[in-house]
């Protein structure tokens, strides 16, 4: 009787989330559904994605996505059906459009800006050795 | 113009905290709809238990109307329900309901003990509907103009200074519009 | 009673604060022996009021006085005691108690391990701590008071979150604070070099131990964290780029990047404006961190308040703390300029590649984290950015720099030449290619282009690593505690590079169904389920499942994954369990209940995870060696280097 009274708390209560479905007949289908459920946000367990939540809207957007992909649909269309219903804010990879090109460049403008900056200084830096003073002994290598 | 250089990292920390500041005033968890300014997406709906009619989406045409998203296991839902009783009474508009994955039996009850503001109200168990419209807790509130077209989402429980400063005065001028 | 006397002993820690501040830094500038000769005593004062507020919250929380707000809200009596100990940093007042705590004892260590630094330098460290303790005393006294009474008194209190009930994630906050709060003392060297107007390669000499002691604790801190998730959260992950992890991360790298660019000014007296600005970054980044996790910004599982008030108060710290240290900055590092130089290939060169990378990954992660802000604050639209952005932008940048970590320790300083660098990877390129052939072969169909890669380059990481301090036994060369500390850490990103290229690609999982008996096979391993039982936890019931595993027939391990109901806040808690192994785990966690028995799960195998932790754990080890070689106890400046060497020599 307790153990009932625990089984129905626990059923109440959302927590770890394991799909109860058997895994897609179809491997590759299967590994396309891990994919797209790792990519969307849960919008009510916001710092999970669907695979992870276990809100009942986690558990409807995960069925979703494999009816989807039973019925044929790229992993495209998916995220458009997602997009469409919740906005950009359900990707957790963010796509490439105007707002994002900033985000996506980032970090390689930032890496060559720093490129470039490291090359100025290895550049000043050893003209100054032919002229600066030879204090430390060539064949050194102690940190 | 090494100088300026050496002013950026101060600059950069004037642009962060002038960021930060501002983002301590929004709510990053609000997800904004993208339904708005979009029909209301084709549906039908059976009605709750026997206390009211079919919903469809033909039924948003003609005439202003808001669609409150709600279910009896919803908390904050006790608290909005007085309200939406009041803004029913007030004839404005059209208030539509959206069971949202509810027992119909304890939906009935709530109706029948708490009143029903709704004109028509839909029940939709499996949340299947609700996902159409982006609903993704409860209460959400959609306001829809004469057209059939989304043009507000309130995220949370009506309140009553949201209802006479936000809602009746966007509601006052859609149907201004379609006049 | 109790209550009161905690805050009294704040308000005069504030005080005690507040003179070593004052005197600390204008006793410096008018130089009067009196005044700072205040310092130090203010300081220990700070440090015994401070944390003997800290020991009356613990005291509250043991005695589960409920007439304090945060004990009943964050501790009962069921909780165990360890736990109520915990509780004292669990939410946000008490942890800022932590934080002073933590930074008082930091200045307190200061004050009493640097007899041999001059006393205006000391006085001025001390005093750019105490503004920093006077900002966290203010902001608990102001808005956060941890000894706000509730009356009437709770009859029980809230409980902890389940979650938090567990030794690696009690152990997680305060490790982490030591390394927060300990890269203030880099900054303080930085604030008070700057005000003096003065740094040389000895001030390098006395920042750097410093600061690597401070990032040892952020190394462990983070490690401990990420084994934590690991294990409690129950889907196996161990790294998630949510904005508060990312808030450890960030000082962490640019901490590293501080560490080697100190090697360079300590060796040489080069890229002093450029450390001082990395000291000052370091430090910010902790304090971003603190502002991120506190003002409910931006989504993270960690966030403590969301009370804007907190926020502004932590802002306006931030203003004036890194805002001040930038503003002097910007006035007196253009002064601070070497006339040395370096040739192309050199040491010098590598650490400044070093720099680069790290400085450009904290950089990019740091866009990534506010980015969504930034758009919803120019309302230019809402988006997520996750770990499929963080984890595409993280492994290039970082690939390459483990390829130069591998060449680094070979470099002459100031000048060297291709052809000398070459002759010294003769045996090691072909070891490497030959290990590389293995690799390629061994994962050949099991592992994507992307992952050969990464277990190539970690394995030349770990090769050249070692076969640095090989060649040094061959050449009869001394190996210190200090190359034995840089070798131990380099090791460590190896093994950490390994285990993430392994096991975040070749790791396999199911999610499946299974009712008494039944069983599945995952990766050559059988799980089979042989039931549950009723069991009963200090303050929780679960009911736990024995998952036998076994391989060939011979048994492995039998493992016993639990759903736990926690008594007093009644929320529930999956407790996955796993079979440790140095190169692969095997991990169970339980889903739900499907009726007659059957639950479903997600089993697990998980290849050289370990690894990751293992590495955190020899760079942190490494930091040790390295901050307890000999060299570092030198009471005496610096002499010239060649002397220095000659001295070595003859003795």
């Amino acid at each position: 009787m307790r153990y009932i009274a625990l089984l129905m708390l626990l059923v109440a209560i959302p927590a770890l989330a394991v799909d109860t479905e058997p895994p897609i007949p179809n491997a590759a289908l299967q590994q396309r559904y891990e994919l797209l459920t790792h990519q969307f946000r849960c919008l009510v367990c916001q710092n999970e994605t669907i695979a992870e939540s276990g809100a009942g809207l986690a558990a409807d957007l995960r069925a979703q996505v494999r009816q989807q992909l039973i019925a044929g649909k790229t992993n495209e269309q998916i995220k458009q059906y997602m997009v469409a219903r919740y906005g950009d804010f359900v990707l957790f990879k963010p796509p490439w459009q105007p707002n994002t090109w900033l985000l996506w460049g980032g970090p390689l403008l930032l890496l060559c800006i720093g490129a470039l900056v490291v090359i100025t200084v290895v550049r000043r830096k050893s003209q100054l050795v032919k002229t600066s003073p030879s204090e430390v002994n060539v064949d050194d290598l102690e940190p | 113009m090494k100088a300026l250089l050496f002013l950026l990292p101060v600059g950069i920390l004037v642009l962060l905290i002038l960021l930060f500041w501002k983002g301590l005033y929004l709510n990053p968890s609000q997800v904004p709809s993208p339904l708005i300014g979009k029909p209301v997406p084709q549906f039908s709906l059976p009605g709750v238990g026997g206390t009211s009619a079919s919903l469809t989406s033909a039924d948003f045409k003609g005439h202003v109307s808001i669609l409150n998203v709600w279910a009896t296991w919803c908390i904050p839902c006790r608290d909005e329900q007085p309200e939406l009783e009041k803004l029913a009474q007030q004839k404005v508009v059209t208030i539509y309901g959206l069971n949202y994955k509810d027992d119909a039996d304890s939906a009935v009850q709530w109706l029948q003990s708490r009143g029903n503001p709704y004109a028509k109200d839909g029940y939709d168990p499996k949340g299947k509907v609700a996902l159409n419209f982006g609903v993704y807790g409860v209460p959400e509130t959609f306001v829809v103009d004469s057209y059939g077209i989304i043009r507000h989402k309130y995220i949370g429980p009506l309140t009553a200074s949201l209802i006479s400063t936000q809602l009746i005065p966007l509601v006052h001028e859609l149907q201004q519009v379609s006049k | 009673m109790i209550p009161e006397l905690g805050q009294m002993a704040l308000v005069l820690a504030l005080c005690l604060a507040l003179a070593q501040s004052f005197f600390g830094l204008v006793g410096a500038q008018r130089g009067s022996g009196a005044w700072m000769a205040t310092v130090r005593p203010a300081a220990i004062g700070q440090f015994l009021f401070t944390g003997l507020a800290f020991l009356l919250l613990v005291s509250c929380l043991l005695r589960s006085d409920f007439s304090v707000l945060y004990v009943a809200q964050n501790s009962n009596t069921e909780l165990p005691w360890i736990y109520k100990i915990a509780a004292a940093w669990g939410a946000h007042e008490g942890s800022l108690l932590l934080w002073a705590t933590v930074l008082a004892l930091w200045t307190v260590v200061v004050a009493l391990f640097s007899r041999n630094l001059p006393l205006q330098f000391v006085s001025r460290v001390l005093g750019v701590m105490g503004i920093i303790s006077i900002g966290f005393l203010l902001f608990m006294l102001t808005t956060s008071d941890p000894f706000t009474r509730l009356l009437p008194p709770a009859q029980q209190g809230a409980d902890l979150n389940p979650i938090l009930q567990d030794p690696a994630m009690a152990g997680h906050p305060p490790m982490l604070y030591m390394g927060y709060v300990g890269l203030s003392v880099a900054f303080a060297f930085a604030v008070a070099a700057l005000i003096g107007g003065k740094m040389d390669s000895t001030w390098a000499r006395w920042a750097r131990p410093w600061t690597i002691v401070a990032w040892l604790f952020l190394t462990l801190g983070i490690t401990l964290g990420s084994w934590w998730s690991y294990y409690e959260l129950g889907w196996g992950g161990w790294w998630f780029w949510d904005p508060v992890e990312n808030a450890s991360f960030m000082p962490w790298l640019v901490a590293t990047a501080l560490i080697h660019s100190l090697n360079v000014t300590e060796k040489r007296g080069m890229f002093k404006s450029w450390t001082a600005l990395l000291a000052i970054a370091a430090f910010s980044l902790s304090l971003v961190g603190t502002f991120l996790v506190r003002s409910g910004v931006l989504i993270s599982v960690h966030a403590f308040a969301t009370d804007p008030r907190r926020g502004i108060f932590v802002l306006a710290l931030i203003g004036v703390v890194v805002g001040g240290s930038l503003a002097l900055y910007a006035w007196r590092a253009p002064k601070l300029v070497s006339e040395d130089g370096f040739s192309a290939l050199s040491r010098e060169t590598f650490l400044l590649l070093n720099n680069l990378f790290l400085v450009v990954v904290a950089l990019a992660i740091l866009l990534g984290t506010l980015y969504p802000l930034v758009l919803d604050a120019l309302n230019l639209g809402k988006i997520s950015v996750g770990p499929p952005y963080f984890n595409s932008i993280f492994m290039p940048l970082m690939l390459p720099l483990l390829i130069l970590v591998g060449i680094g320790p070979y470099l002459y300083w100031k000048h060297d030449t291709l052809k000398r660098l070459l002759s010294q990877f003769k045996i090691t390129v072909w070891i490497v290619v030959a290990a590389s052939i293995i690799i390629l072969v061994a994962l050949w169909g099991r592992a994507g282009i992307a992952t050969v890669l990464g277990v190539i380059i970690a394995g030349w990481l770990l090769l050249s690593t070692a076969m640095n301090v090989v060649m040094r036994w061959r050449r009869r060369q001394k190996v210190t505690r200090g190359i034995w500390g840089m070798t131990l850490a380099h090791l460590g990103v190896g093994v950490l590079a390994l285990g993430i290229a392994v096991t975040s690609s070749m790791s396999v999982a199911e999610d499946t169904t299974l009712a008494p008996g039944q069983s599945t096979l995952v990766h050559g391993y059988r799980f089979t389920f042989d039931g549950t039982r009723n069991v009963r936890g200090p303050n929780y019931q679960a009911i736990e499942a024995d998952i036998r595993i076994t391989r060939n027939g011979k048994q492995v391990t039998v493992l016993h994954p639990q759903k736990r109901i926690y008594d007093g806040a009644n929320s529930s808690a999956t407790e996955a369990d796993l079979d440790p192994g140095l190169f692969r785990d095997l991990y169970v966690a339980m889903g739900d209940p499907l009726g007659n028995g059957a639950w479903s799960m997600r089993l697990q195998y998980k290849p050289l995870v370990r690894f990751l932790w293992l590495g955190g754990l020899l760079m942190a080890f490494g930091g040790i060696l390295a901050v307890s070689d000999r060299r570092r106890r030198a009471t005496v400046s610096v002499p010239k280097y060649t002397d220095e060497r000659q001295a070595v020599a003859k003795g």
